[in-house]
């Protein structure tokens, strides 16, 4: 492995959680000259004073195009920049715009060296989409639980079942029309707000 | 017919309208393509995602395939360009400090190119004279018809866009808001992003596209050249299609329900109102009415054909600025990225007017020309620029160093 002095990386993104994860990543890696910065004002002079080895963007940032011209025609990068470290590596490019980051070096790097920054890169950000997903499943499933619970309880309200035999009747609903029991439970709690009987 | 499924890309930029009318009117169904539309946030993602091929075709500025194709841009795979999205559309938007500053220097009013041009020279010098630091105009990215109609423009009237002003990149949501907040002092974009500074006060379009050249070209769509050949048949199907959602678009009797359907959440998230300078050419320049000849042609007057003439003059302009060394190699990638023959080729079947040459002299119509072709009849132009001057694709040499001798002039 060439040594060498520890790379300095910048991570541009301005969703903070995602940023972090990412510099733990690096930091785990052994990579401790790392900075975050969440939004672009200012950066070019922030570019200047950091002089970063590495430049990690996420793609969903829409002043992409602005941080490459800056890095392509200004003075504030002392180096010429590319994108990723290898134009010839297809296959990590790929990987890294599914993964839905960019990454930019600058000039004399040996790829040996960038290659593992930019694979973490892609880890982190695939594992941060991964975790934005679960929690985004665990929030709707915690919406559909609520929703049941508010129907349960206009039934057992205005019927006068006990709980289990509301839950019994929109399951026994959804079963013969095919739905799904929190469609079902969404249906009743809508009618019901309709209706001026919500808030129960 | 089988369905050929293509992924496009777009900009939420209102050009965008030949793709999204094709896909959302049925019309790329109607010719057996599965158009899928994918909104994009930069022209860096579009051309990340054509290159590892996410997307098939995407909505791109016409300079755009040609500095991919001559290897200008980070990542570049071979791109071409068998339609044109359309001609004209932008603005040169100031903030009111400057407009204040060109009209103690003489600017009209109205959108004449020369005579505002000349007044705000006269305004930068007196502020270099003061020793105020250079005006900063934004584009929205450096191989974009804004680029370079904005420095032919500064150019052409007096100011030397490499010194005289300071010209960066910002993304055309952010243009109203950094011109408000003084972070730039004027920009060039497309619509509705001029309107938004008027409705707002904090600027004034001081001069339009449509009159810096007329008539000129603005996005594309930009094509993976693999697909292309993997998969000619259905390109030709997609061109039919958005042959027809161009013209769909021209139809003045349709510009509600276009203005009504770029509006929507999904492409340009603002306001119907918004959408109809663009469409009418009906302009608030900001307390003057005017009415803009041709100010954005989404079918007419060939709006659709992709010039090769077109390709080398933004080709002339990257040589005149710098992005690219010109050789006789060079400026055969360029004449090779706009492909008429695949236009042609696809809307055969239709009796469509198509023009007779690939090429034409850009500026020579100084009025609306009926010109030969085959099949229904066709009208070109005017298509002048605002200096006067000609582009021969023929004498590109002589062109190149006609600009580079008054450019080198200017530094005196």
């Amino acid at each position: 492995m060439s040594t060498g002095p520890a790379l300095k990386i910048l991570v541009i993104d301005e969703n903070r959680i995602r940023a972090s994860i990412i510099e733990a990543g690096l930091r785990d890696a052994g990579h401790h000259d790392v900075t975050l910065l969440p939004d672009v004002s200012g950066i070019a002079a922030r570019i200047e004073t950091l002089q970063p080895d590495v430049i990690v963007v996420d793609l969903e940032n829409p002043n992409r195009d602005m941080l490459e011209s800056m890095f392509q025609l200004t003075r504030a990068v002392k180096r010429p920049i590319a994108m990723f470290v290898d134009r010839s590596d297809s296959a990590s490019i790929e990987a890294a715009i599914e993964a839905g980051v960019s990454a930019y070096v600058v000039d004399g790097l040996r790829k040996e060296r960038v290659k593992p920054v930019i694979e973490m890169a892609i880890i982190r950000f695939n594992a941060y989409s991964r975790m934005a997903r679960e929690l985004e499943e665990a929030r709707g499933e915690l919406e559909s639980r609520k929703v049941v619970d508010r129907a349960k309880g206009i039934l057992m309200t205005s019927r006068g079942m006990s709980e289990s035999e509301a839950y019994q009747l929109l399951r026994k609903t959804a079963m013969n029309q095919n739905r799904k029991l929190v469609d079902v439970a969404q249906g009743l709690v809508t009618a019901a707000d309709l209706l001026g009987k919500g808030g129960i | 017919m089988s369905d050929h499924q293509i992924n496009a890309g777009f900009m939420p930029l209102f050009d965008s309208a030949v793709l999204i009318v094709a896909g959302e009117l049925g019309l790329a169904r109607a010719e057996g393509v599965d158009l899928r539309l994918h909104r994009e946030t930069s022209w860096a993602n579009i051309r990340d995602r054509i290159a590892i091929g996410h997307f098939d075709v995407a909505h791109m500025l016409g300079p755009m395939p040609v500095a991919c194709n001559l290897g200008l841009s980070p990542i570049s795979s071979d791109t071409i360009v068998p339609f044109s999205m359309g001609l004209g559309g932008n603005c040169v938007s100031v903030s009111n400090a400057v407009w204040t500053g060109m009209v103690a220097h003489g600017a009209p009013g109205g959108v004449d190119p020369m005579a505002a041009g000349k007044a705000l020279k006269r305004f930068i010098d007196e502020r270099a004279a003061k020793g105020l630091p250079p005006l900063r105009f934004a584009v929205t990215h450096p191989h974009s018809g804004h680029n370079y109609e904005l420095r032919y423009w500064l150019r052409g009237s007096g100011t030397d866009p490499r010194r005289d002003v300071e010209i960066v990149i910002v993304p055309p949501p952010f243009m109203a808001d950094a011109l408000a907040a003084g972070r730039i002092d004027g920009y060039c974009v497309g619509e509705p992003w001029n309107s938004v500074t008027v409705v707002k006060g904090t600027g004034r379009i001081a001069t339009v596209k449509a009159a810096i050249w007329k008539n000129s070209p603005e996005k594309v769509l930009g094509v993976r050249k693999a697909f292309a050949e993997r998969e000619g048949a259905a390109l030709s199907a997609l061109l039919r299609a958005l042959h027809r959602a161009a013209r769909w678009c021209q139809e003045p009797a349709n510009r509600n329900d276009l203005a009504e359907l770029m509006a929507l959440p999904g492409y340009l998230a603002m306001p119907a109102a918004l959408q109809m300078p663009m469409l009418t050419g009906h302009l608030d320049l900001g307390g003057e009415i005017v009415d803009v000849d041709d100010f954005y042609l989404p079918f007419d007057k060939a709006a659709n054909f992709p010039w090769k003439s077109h390709a080398l003059w933004f080709y002339s302009q990257m040589v005149r600025w710098g992005d690219v060394a010109h050789s006789r190699g060079n400026a055969e990638i360029a004449l090779g990225t706009y492909r008429p023959d695949l236009y042609r080729e696809a809307l055969k079947p239709l009796g469509t007017a198509l023009p007779g040459a690939n090429s034409k002299v850009e500026g020579a119509l100084t009025q609306a020309t009926p010109v030969g072709s085959t099949g229904a009849s066709l009208v070109l132009g005017p298509d002048g620029f605002f200096d006067g001057k000609v582009f021969d694709p023929d004498a590109l040499e002589a062109y190149l160093a006609d600009s580079a001798v008054d450019d080198e002039i200017s530094r005196f």
